[in-house]
């Protein structure tokens, strides 16, 4: 059993992948010193210039430049240093990267990976803490992964760099450093599937990303009350692994989604859709769904912790669907998240 | 030698008329509305795609605009699935999945056309940054109308800066979709672009298809050679409007006269005259055949059956 750091996971994946395919080239602002946050570091010394490309700050060209390479056979993958940036690259993202597969009737392939971490936390506000999984899940032609751990950060990566299609990848900052056990760091999961991290039996909590670890120490405090909930971490974001939530549903007959994104619009509002589509028979309870409030996050380190829901907000949310009275000590306003 | 270039400059003519052709029997189909969707023309240009296309060797890779028909005949691209894939036919090139203004030839590395004003520029880079190690350059066509986009100086750059092997080849045929350049460009000219970046550049008459490929081949050895990237602006004109259905109200009276006695079909038809390549009977018999071609391409497209509906999210994921 090994533990590893989840940005340890990630360079790991890079490296191996690296090492086994020679078409597998890294682009990206920083890459060649490691970036922010230390995951691309040692890569240049090991795979030379030519597969370790530094860039300048062109995220709308870098796109592109990143297909285009793709298209010539190389697997790049890109990394986009905060998701906020991703938007610049939004024309060559979606009107190329995802749809020429598609546009070119099966001729062209666009086998690439694109890195993205998004996140809040530190009070670095409204453009370096969002969180748009949601767009990406609205573009044919992507896939869209989230890890929350360290094995996964590996496993999925690798699995992403082999996918060939495009991949957008996207991590969590408030998870670079969390420690896990990795009890197979040659496994490499599906992309497209789902785990069952907590099993339970009186409600299903769905999520992905960093919420994964409040839904868990949300279900341990829920635990002590005697409510037993199962949490599913999502992992893939596009396709849904619906198949794992369904069936979780049918056991449990309750289901809240959780994800750190804006409430509105957000991957909660499909997933809790598509739930109630196919499982309403088994459902005592409307699906409820958690997310921050409709506001562009702020720097202030008092409303950074007001809008990012956390465990609290998960058993406020929680009581609230079973129509328990809030336990003592919870923080006033811990609910409003919820719908 | 002589023989190997008349056989070169008889074959380009015949591109060249095969495109004209072509062209002008899609704008036909279309108002009789045989043909559907947003479809772009190159009737003027011609000296242009030809040109280019003669300069590149079969291996490098080509990029288009939204306006490619001619881009992907100059090549080679089959005027029948060429055709049937403007019509949406499941026998067009991209099983019409594309269209007019996202055909793709991937067995002759015609890589893409786009729908996105100077989009397919890094996209050029990125192949040029891959193939660059066997030895291959890629072309790339924007126009001035794509010469003002951030991702264009982003690009000129990035060719710069890791000395690319690719032509950047801009049709300047005088307009960005309805506006002309004089009011959306400070420059004289989008080789200027280049300088600050150190990126030569060459200004042709983008009608003289042989100045066209004289440009284009130095650009592409100078490329292919470790010299980086090159601009080549090809100053054109296009007769006919922006899409098929524009009355192109916006230009000057006399404007279009003045540029159809610059017709580079007829000019270099006239120049492969004066030089013996081409005997004065045989210019209605090539014309004829050029013709042929495209009414074969049409009866090709007509006959072609549609793609099934239920196969609608097809090609999606690999």
């Amino acid at each position: 059993m090994t533990q590893m750091r989840y940005v340890d996971g990630l360079r790991r994946a890079i490296e191996l992948e690296m090492e086994r395919d020679q078409r597998v080239i890294v682009l990206g602002e920083d890459v060649s010193v490691g970036g922010p946050f230390g995951i691309t570091a040692g890569l240049l010394e090991r795979f030379g210039d030519r597969r370790v490309i530094n860039t300048p700050i062109s995220e709308d060209s870098i796109m592109g430049l990143a297909t285009g390479a793709a298209l010539a056979g190389k697997r790049p993958i890109v990394e986009i240093m905060f998701v906020d940036f991703i938007t610049l690259a939004m024309s060559q993202l979606v009107n190329h990267t995802a749809k020429l597969r598609f546009m070119s009737g099966g001729q062209l392939n666009v086998p690439m990976v694109i890195r993205v971490q998004q996140g809040a936390g530190g009070g670095w506000g409204a453009h370096h803490s969002q969180s748009l999984e949601a767009w990406f899940h609205h573009v044919p032609g992507l896939k869209v992964v989230a890890p929350s751990n360290a094995a996964d950060a590996l496993g999925l990566l690798r699995a992403a760099i082999r996918d060939e299609d495009p991949v957008l990848f996207i991590e969590h900052r408030g998870l670079h450093f969390r420690r896990d056990e990795v009890a197979d760091p040659d496994a490499i999961p599906e992309l497209g599937t789902a785990k069952i991290v907590r099993a339970g039996k009186d409600l299903t909590i769905v999520t992905y990303l960093k919420p994964v670890w409040d839904a868990l120490a949300a279900a341990a405090e829920l635990a002590a009350r005697g409510i037993s909930a199962e949490v599913i971490d999502l992992r893939s974001l596009s396709p849904l692994d619906m198949g794992t939530v369904l069936r979780s549903v049918e056991r449990t007959s309750r289901a809240l989604v959780v994800h750190e994104a804006v409430l509105q619009g957000g991957l909660g509002a499909e997933i809790a859709a598509r739930i109630q589509e196919a499982a309403f028979d088994w459902l005592d309870a409307p699906v409820h769904r958690i997310g921050a409030p409709f506001a562009p996050i702020a720097a202030s380190p008092v409303l950074e912790q007001a809008f990012v829901p956390n465990a609290w907000t998960i058993v406020a949310g929680v009581e609230q669907m079973l129509g328990l009275a809030p336990a003592a000590g919870l923080r006033a306003g811990d609910a409003r998240h919820v719908t | 030698m002589a023989d190997e270039t008349d056989a070169l400059y008889r074959d380009m003519l015949q591109r060249m008329l095969l495109i004209r052709c072509f062209e002008e029997r899609v704008i036909e189909l279309c108002h009789r509305k045989q043909l559907e969707g947003l479809v772009h023309v190159g009737i003027g240009q011609e000296g242009v795609a030809v040109g280019i296309a003669a300069a590149l060797a079969s291996g490098d890779y080509l990029y288009g605009t939204h306006r490619s028909h001619g881009h992907f005949l100059a090549r080679g691209t089959d005027p029948g699935r060429l055709m049937a894939e403007l019509a949406g036919k499941d026998t067009g090139l991209c099983r019409g999945r594309g269209g007019s203004m996202h055909i793709v030839d991937a067995d002759r590395r015609l890589m893409t056309a786009t729908g996105i004003v100077g989009g397919t520029i890094p996209l050029a880079l990125g192949t040029a940054l891959a193939a660059g190690e066997n030895g291959d350059v890629v072309a790339v066509y924007f126009g001035d109308g794509a010469s003002n986009t951030g991702s264009l100086h982003e690009c000129l750059n990035m060719a710069a800066l890791w000395k690319l092997p690719v032509v950047l080849v801009c049709e300047n045929n005088g307009y960005a979709e309805f506006t002309p350049m004089s009011a959306h460009t400070v420059v004289s000219h989008v080789s200027v672009h280049g300088q600050p970046y150190g990126i030569p550049a060459q200004i042709v008459d983008g009608n003289d298809t042989l100045a066209v490929l004289e440009a284009g081949r130095a650009a592409v050895a100078r490329a292919r050679g470790g010299g980086g990237p090159t601009i080549v602006e090809c100053l054109t004109y296009r007769l006919r409007g922006h899409y098929v259905g524009d009355p192109a109200a916006y230009r000057k009276a006399g404007e279009v006269a003045e540029w159809r006695d610059k017709d580079p079909v007829r000019r270099f038809t006239a120049l492969l005259q004066q030089r013996g390549t081409l005997a004065a009977n045989e210019v209605e018999a090539i014309e004829a055949a050029a013709r042929a071609r495209v009414e074969d391409a049409v009866s090709f497209m007509t006959e072609s059956p549609w793609p099934a509906p239920r196969s609608v999210a097809d090609y999606v994921y690999a």
